[in-house]
């Protein structure tokens, strides 16, 4: 308590997440500048002249630090003390959203300021965190109970939904990251390994034709009877148990994963997640506004991963050079400036740029782990955890989908994607751990 | 409070590091295992831009160009360019249809996509060409670009020269990979022998494309580019004038003229009747001509002096004679009496024109009088040679000396698909006769015929032989390549080599031979060929034929007039060989034609007398009469078969007033083996037809 009286801004900050941000960032923007210059134009007065994109990012991460800075200057209570308020500010914008939205791109998520676009979604990445943050450090707190397991849950699960109503699912399975933060804090373990038996459970769905999927679990469950033949006749219930799992799993394959793929997800849903899997889609599931005519169906995913594929992969050992990868510098990437700027860096400098850019993210993530391990307070622990999850998701969902080995949903690479709201997003979430850390001796309620 | 589930942090941790190795592992599979992704990325983003190089022109030996190079004009479209078209008018001025230029267009797009120019219409005609430059700003989206095309300032030397044309898939294939669609290379002719001469070497342009295929600038600065390097030029031994008085004098004609300059070997002049105009396969028409001329009968794409085999007759009995001298059978002054016909085998024949008078009293006038006795004796003698244990190791070593004076083999002219002619094996002997034969069996081998082929270029190398007197250089086309380099001695090598065949044979024997000859023309059957002031020698020859007639029948037709010679005697500059098929008597139509082309080549002009007889001779058709009857036979034989595919009776309406229904005949043996060599005939005929429409298609841009 006494450190605190020592003056000065910069006491207790934690340096090291500070130069690895200023790294990220410029690497960002250099990347940006990769993607998108136009040879002949000159660089310095392109770069502060507001015009080009890496300019636009100049100035966003600017902004992300004279932001940064105001964060710096808060107080660490203050963080708690509004958390609840910041949750609502978050509900009610999304909900703004419904009405005020203007349709950009498909998505159905973003309110537009005059030229500047608001997504809601995003600004409730940080507001989830604290809220969070504030639930799971509550004094009377019992985490074991189920109860508290579900409000947390559905905590987090309100804005997710709101989110995939607004047509933005890829941001709306971002928020499952915080199921990270309550494993941590003590949800039961067998709640991920059944999210991940279900995960299985679909993919096998998609990958096996129908039946015999079905006698593969129907076998699975008889041996399962079988090894365990001495503790039903001792347990009737157990028998039920694995019947009732039996059936449920069945009923998962035979006909939720069908009406998912056939009522509830959209084409272009469908088409990417085959894309990954590497199949053609069935022909049960082409939702077919009648084809164009003349024109061949084309799995428009299937040529972004690809083409994706292809960037990355022709870069080789070291790359092509900055400004010479041209499978990003001639279009035929899609997006290389947001969600598939990881090709700029793949194709430009080849397997040892992106390595290092990889390591960069997980010294960062393994940094935070770090710091929120040395919290006295739980909320500033929860916070950073929900931080470091949040990022864990962005970088390997982003990465894994422009290598092909996850379906492509639009998610962007944080502090490297081109784009004002996510590094600015991304900015407040990490200022916010820092001035928690400096302060790390208090606890915080 | 904060120590509570501490230890889970180690499985956080243990979730980032497994993602980390998850993506670190499709990395090194992607980026340094997987070569394809390269090859993916450089077949995408880069567009290796084809610089053609200007093709070697052909010269004559007077460095006159026998074929230039000139510009005519493709029509592109970009079909993303295409706004606000006036179809109709544009139709009108390309002289189309609307859905021919629908269709057009959609291939086009088809081949290229819509950002890329292609090709619409090629090889515009002039004045479509004008038209649309007057025009061009109503029809955004398509442009005229230029195109080198061969042009023929003299007309003539179609075979020699060859022709030009897009690569087939086939040709794609053989080259292996060096040969894309769309360029050009030679068919024929020199254009394809010296193909890598002419073509020269292509450059390449690395240019980058984006993901329109639109091109975005060079591919690291152009450090891989290559630059085109033009095509080296051809000089030749042909003398244009020759080869188009050549060329003239067999119009109307089947035939063939060879003439070569002895001291090199060199040809000045080679031409095959009936002829084309090589301009003929340049320009618009060019696909109509060439479907044209591949469906004549008298196929005047074929090069008769290099193709055609031909039973020499007459014209072989110096080389009979000079391998019995060589032999020491006979000597100058050996005489044979002869009374009209040969009665060595019993049969009495062959026949003989004269009857005694001493027309066979020595070999001088044996060869003026064109003795077929005294040379079927000759080659009895020649085969029968008691050095030899038997009549097949007589007629082994007598082919032997065939082969040397350049029979039944090819003699390894810069053509392409010269044939070797025949002189056939024992073995075809033994099989006909049980392996029981003598020289009675192919006595008339002795006077050039039995089966004995020949072909005309082989008949003038024979006669550069007897004026040399014993050698040969191999006969060839080009006397030299621009810039020769140390690589082009695999061609140029094989043709400055002196063949000494058969130097070894006296040259008293030579002289006798070569004396006899010049009486041929002085007082023999040749009078005709006598030039002023000029000693000729020569050696008329006459071959009966038959041919099989589309009906299974055989028929015999007119002789074959042959001729060969050589002048002046003292030092022979010049050797020629004609045959005009089906002309009658060789010293009538063969020649005049060598005659004129001696006295043009000798003497540079050619008096009154010999210019009028150049003007009856060109003037004159000696076309086959059965050939009128087989075109007719094939052509409605092949709108028959069109009629079975299309049903479209247009194609035999005009064959209908005429026509008998096809009788058969009734089979014999001969007759079955007729039938089916006619058979064969039809069936080649159609094969081509699948070969004709499809250079039709695809010179006409239409195909993919």
């Amino acid at each position: 308590m006494n450190q605190h009286n020592a003056p000065g801004l910069s006491k207790g900050i934690d340096w090291s997440l500070i130069g690895l941000y200023l790294l990220l960032v410029t690497i960002g923007i250099m990347a940006i500048f990769g993607a998108t210059y136009k040879e002949g134009d000159p660089v310095l007065q392109t770069l502060f002249a507001f015009k080009t994109d890496y300019s636009k990012q100049l100035y966003f991460f600017i902004a992300s630090l004279v932001i940064g800075l105001f964060i710096l200057l808060t107080d660490s209570k203050f963080f708690p003390a509004t958390a609840n308020l910041w949750y609502a500010v978050g509900i009610f914008l999304l909900l703004l959203v419904f009405p005020f939205h203007s349709e950009i791109k498909g998505t159905k998520s973003i309110i537009r300021i005059g030229s500047f676009n608001f997504q809601a979604a995003e600004f409730c990445k940080i507001t989830v965190a604290l809220a969070l943050a504030k639930y799971l450090s509550l004094a009377d707190l019992d985490f074991t109970k189920t109860r508290s397991q579900l409000i947390a849950a559905a905590l987090v699960l309100a804005p997710a939904l709101l989110t995939i109503l607004q047509k933005e699912t890829g941001l709306a399975i971002v928020f499952f990251a915080f199921f990270l933060v309550m494993y941590r804090e003590g949800l039961p373990s067998i709640i991920l390994v059944i999210g991940f038996a279900a995960a299985a459970l679909v993919v096998a769905t998609l990958l096996i034709e129908k039946n015999i999927l079905a006698y593969i679990l129907s076998g699975i469950a008889i041996t399962l009877i079988f090894i365990l033949r001495r503790q039903i006749r001792r347990d009737r219930g157990l028998l039920l148990k694995i019947a009732l799992i039996w059936l449920l799993c069945v009923g998962v394959q035979r006909f939720m994963v069908p009406f998912l793929f056939k009522n509830v997800l959209a084409r272009h849903h469908v088409e990417r997640i085959y894309s990954t899997l590497g199949r053609d889609i069935p022909d049960e599931y082409i939702k077919d506004a009648a084809p164009e005519e003349g024109k061949p169906k084309v799995n428009t995913a299937d040529y972004n991963v690809k083409q994706s594929k292809i960037a990355i992969g022709s870069g080789g050992f070291l790359g092509k050079g900055l400004l010479k990868g041209t499978q990003t510098r001639y279009g035929f990437v899609p997006e290389q400036r947001t969600d598939f700027i990881f090709d700029t860096i793949a194709e430009g400098f080849g397997f040892v740029g992106a390595f290092i850019l990889i390591s960069i993210f997980f010294i960062l993530l393994f940094r935070l782990v770090t710091v929120a391990e040395r919290q006295r307070s739980v909320f500033s622990r929860c916070y950073t955890y929900g931080v470091a999850a949040l990022l864990f998701f962005h970088v390997f969902i982003n990465i894994a989908m422009t290598i092909g080995l996850a379906p492509v949903i639009g998610i962007t690479l944080p502090f490297i994607s081109y784009g004002g709201t996510s590094l600015i997003t991304f900015s407040i979430l990490l200022f916010i751990v820092i001035r928690l850390d400096a302060d790390r001796q208090m606890v915080l309620r | 409070m904060s120590v509570f589930n501490q230890s889970r942090n180690r499985v956080v941790k243990l979730i980032f590091i497994v993602a980390f190795i998850l993506i670190i592992a499709q990395l090194i599979n992607l980026q340094l295992f997987n070569q394809d992704y390269a090859k993916l990325a450089m077949n995408q983003a880069v567009f290796p831009k084809i610089v053609y190089p200007e093709r070697g022109l052909i010269y004559d030996r007077n460095n006159k160009a026998m074929l230039t190079n000139t510009i005519m004009y493709d029509l592109m479209v970009t079909p993303n360019e295409i706004k606000n078209l006036d179809t109709l008018a544009f139709c009108d001025v390309l002289e189309m249809d609307t859905a021919t230029f629908k269709k057009r267009i959609n291939d086009a797009i088809f081949k290229n996509g819509r950002m890329r120019p292609s090709i619409f219409q090629p090889l515009l005609k002039t004045q479509t060409q004008a038209r649309l430059a007057e025009n061009s700003w109503r029809f955004p989206g398509f442009a005229v670009v230029e195109r080198p095309v061969r042009s023929y300032p003299f007309n003539a030397g179609a075979h020699i020269l060859g022709y030009i044309n897009e690569v087939s898939p086939k040709d794609i294939e053989k080259s292996e990979g060096f040969y894309h669609q769309g360029d050009y290379t030679g068919k024929s002719g020199l254009e394809a022998y010296y193909e890598k001469i002419l073509m020269g070497q292509r450059g390449v342009q690395y240019l980058l494309k984006d993901n329109f295929n639109r091109l975005v600038g060079q591919y690291e600065n152009g450090k891989f580019d290559t630059i085109a390097i033009a095509g080296r030029s051809l000089r030749t031994y042909l003398d244009a004038e020759l080869q188009q008085m050549a060329e003239k004098m067999l119009t109307n004609k089947v035939g063939a003229v060879v003439a070569i300059d002895p001291k090199t070997g060199g040809i000045l002049a080679m031409a095959s009747g009936p002829t084309y105009n090589p301009n003929d396969l340049t320009g618009y028409d060019k696909g109509k001509n060439f479907s044209k001329m591949a469906l004549d009968v008298a196929s005047p794409m074929l090069n008769r002096a290099i193709t055609a085999r031909y039973e020499p007759g007459s014209t072989f009995k110096p080389v009979g004679g000079l391998i019995a001298l060589d032999e020491g059978l006979i000597t100058p002054s050996w005489g044979y009496p002869c009374g009209g016909r040969y009665p060595g085998c019993g049969i009495g024949k062959p026949k003989c024109t004269h009857a005694g008078g001493g027309h066979a009293a020595n070999l001088r006038n044996a060869v003026a009088n064109s003795c077929n006795s005294y040379f079927t004796h000759v080659y009895r003698l020649a085969v029968d040679n008691p050095k030899y244990k038997n009549v097949k190791q007589g007629y082994m070593a007598w082919r032997e000396y065939m082969f040397k004076f350049g029979f039944g083999t090819r003699l390894g002219v810069d053509l392409p698909s010269e044939i070797p002619g025949s002189i056939p094996d024992t073995s075809v002997y033994n099989k006909e006769n049980n392996g029981h034969w003598n020289s009675c069996t192919n006595l008339t081998l002795g006077i050039g015929q039995d089966k004995m082929l020949t072909t005309p270029l082989q008949l003038a190398n024979a006669m550069c032989i007897i004026a040399n007197k014993g050698y040969y250089y191999t006969p060839h086309l080009v006397r030299k390549i621009d810039n020769e380099t140390e690589a082009d001695s695999i061609f140029m090598e094989k043709f400055r080599e002196r063949h000494n065949v058969l130097t070894h044979i006296p040259d008293t024997a030579y002289s006798a031979m070569i004396n006899g000859m010049e009486d041929v023309v002085t007082r023999g059957t040749a009078r005709r060929v006598r030039i002023p002031g000029i000693n000729v020698c020569a050696k008329t020859g006459t071959a009966e034929n038959y041919t099989i007639d589309h009906r299974g029948r055989r028929i015999k037709l007119e002789d074959n007039a042959l001729f060969v010679c050589f002048a002046p005697k003292e030092n022979p500059r010049i050797a020629i060989a004609v045959v005009v098929q089906n002309a009658g008597y060789g010293g009538t139509w063969g020649g005049p034609i060598a005659r004129i082309l001696m006295e043009k080549y000798l003497q540079d002009t050619l008096n009154k007398a010999s210019k009028d007889e150049y003007e009856r001779i060109s003037n004159t058709n000696k076309m086959p009469k059965h050939l009128k009857q087989l075109q007719y036979f094939t052509d409605s034989t092949r709108a028959w078969d069109w009629f079975k595919i299309t049903k479209d009776s247009n194609y035999i309406k005009k064959y209908l007033h005429r026509v008998a229904p096809r009788k058969t005949e009734t089979p014999t043996k001969e007759g079955e083996k007729e039938k089916n060599t006619i058979k064969r005939n039809i069936t080649y005929l159609l094969d081509n037809r699948k070969n004709i429409l499809h250079y039709l298609k695809s010179s006409a841009g239409e195909s993919a």
